[in-house]
């Protein structure tokens, strides 16, 4: 069996840190905050203009002009801060922000990441995406390891997808593993409980270079 | 038009798609440097972002202590459009929560900001201390009617 969402993003969650400022991307990424380990005590930044992001209000508290930057209703939590999209990317460009985690459509095994446009086919737009690889301490993609509907590898030699950043990318979580970037690859650190590694490797276009110390994906 | 995110605006996308609106994607970073640079008088700036993607093309590039950057024009407008929460006649403004964002920047990159607010206040109620847009920035001020505030993705706790 290979992870669910919410197994990629737990898994994510362990790599979270005592003090650290965490950035997360809009989609699966966000729900990275639903599993903060006990006693680990973070602050979420939004690039919409918070520090101290706190969770989803109760009917009752739901405020019109409290968004995060996927533009959903949000509350903040004691000690937040609002800021403008200059200050909040003045830490985000600034090396402020300890780590980020981020969607992807394509990864490749130099560390490069696309994650805004589909030439010709889906335009969003890179929207703080660019900054945030540039600029975060620790970059983390959360993604499927394959486009099924298409059939189409993701975690790729070189990727083929307009780029977002290249060579920023640390770490890979997808359903099917964790994967390291080091210089000289992918190395896979990790695997879905149920799959080997030869079954990770079909799946990938990259090379993955196998961990000694590779074990199962505990969440 | 010139923006940064458009996903979840399928008008906007097939228009751009399409050929019939001329859209230029900036990364939000530097566009908020880009508008407060306009603002601020400085022409251009030098930033990591985008190094090595389509951003970067016909871009000067350099490298400052070991690191590539390339160089971002400043961008100023006609008209700004902005909301506020507060106001007084001297445009003073103070956002509220979230909503502050691109506004003060955007204030400062034209040659007619026109401030929508939610209530206009008398002179000296604002604190000094707490004024996000000072009034230099802004030319004309306007108290909007029948406030009905949307919420695109309301998302709550159980």
């Amino acid at each position: 069996m290979s992870l669910s969402r919410d197994q990629i993003v737990k898994r994510i969650a362990q790599e979270l840190k005592n003090g650290f400022t965490v950035n997360l991307g809009i989609g699966m990424p966000t729900l990275v905050a639903n599993h903060i380990p006990p006693g680990i005590d973070i602050v979420l930044q939004s690039e919409n203009g918070i520090l101290g992001l706190g969770p989803f209000p109760k009917e009752n508290e739901i405020d019109a002009d409290l968004i995060n930057a996927g533009k959903q209703t949000v509350t903040v939590l004691p000690g937040a801060s609002f800021f403008s999209s200059s200050d909040s990317f003045a830490m985000i460009r600034g090396g402020h922000i300890d780590l980020t985690v981020l969607g992807a459509m394509q990864v490749d095994e130099k560390g490069n990441i696309a994650n805004w446009m589909i030439p010709g086919k889906m335009v969003k737009g890179m929207g703080g995406a660019m900054d945030l690889v540039a600029g975060a301490k620790r970059v983390i993609v959360a993604m499927q390891h394959c486009d099924k509907k298409n059939n189409e590898k993701k975690v790729l030699k070189l990727c083929t997808l307009p780029l977002t950043g290249i060579g920023v990318v640390d770490l890979i979580v997808t359903d099917m593993g964790v994967m390291e970037v080091t210089k000289d690859g992918l190395m896979l650190i990790e695997h879905a409980p149920d799959l080997t590694p030869e079954q990770i490797q079909e799946e990938t276009e990259a090379r993955l270079i196998i961990s000694p110390k590779l074990k199962p994906v505990r969440v | 038009m010139i923006a940064s995110y458009v996903g979840e605006n399928d008008i906007f996308e097939k228009q751009f798609l399409s050929g019939e609106l001329e859209v230029e994607l900036v990364p939000q970073g530097t566009f908020s440097e880009r508008i407060r640079a306009g603002g601020a008088g400085i022409p251009a700036f030098y930033t990591p972002t985008g190094v090595g993607t389509l951003i970067a093309e016909g871009k000067d590039q350099r490298e400052f202590d070991g690191k590539p950057y390339i160089l971002e024009r400043a961008l100023k407008a006609d008209f700004a459009l902005i909301k506020a929460w507060k106001g007084d006649a001297y445009g003073n403004l103070v956002y509220r929560k979230t909503t502050r964002n691109f506004n003060p920047m955007m204030a400062t990159a034209a040659k007619i900001t026109i401030a929508e607010v939610e209530e206009i206040v008398p002179l000296g109620t604002l604190d000094p201390d707490q004024i996000h847009t000072p009034g230099i920035f802004v030319k004309r001020i306007i108290q909007g009617l029948r406030y009905e505030k949307r919420i695109e993705n309301k998302t709550v706790s159980p």
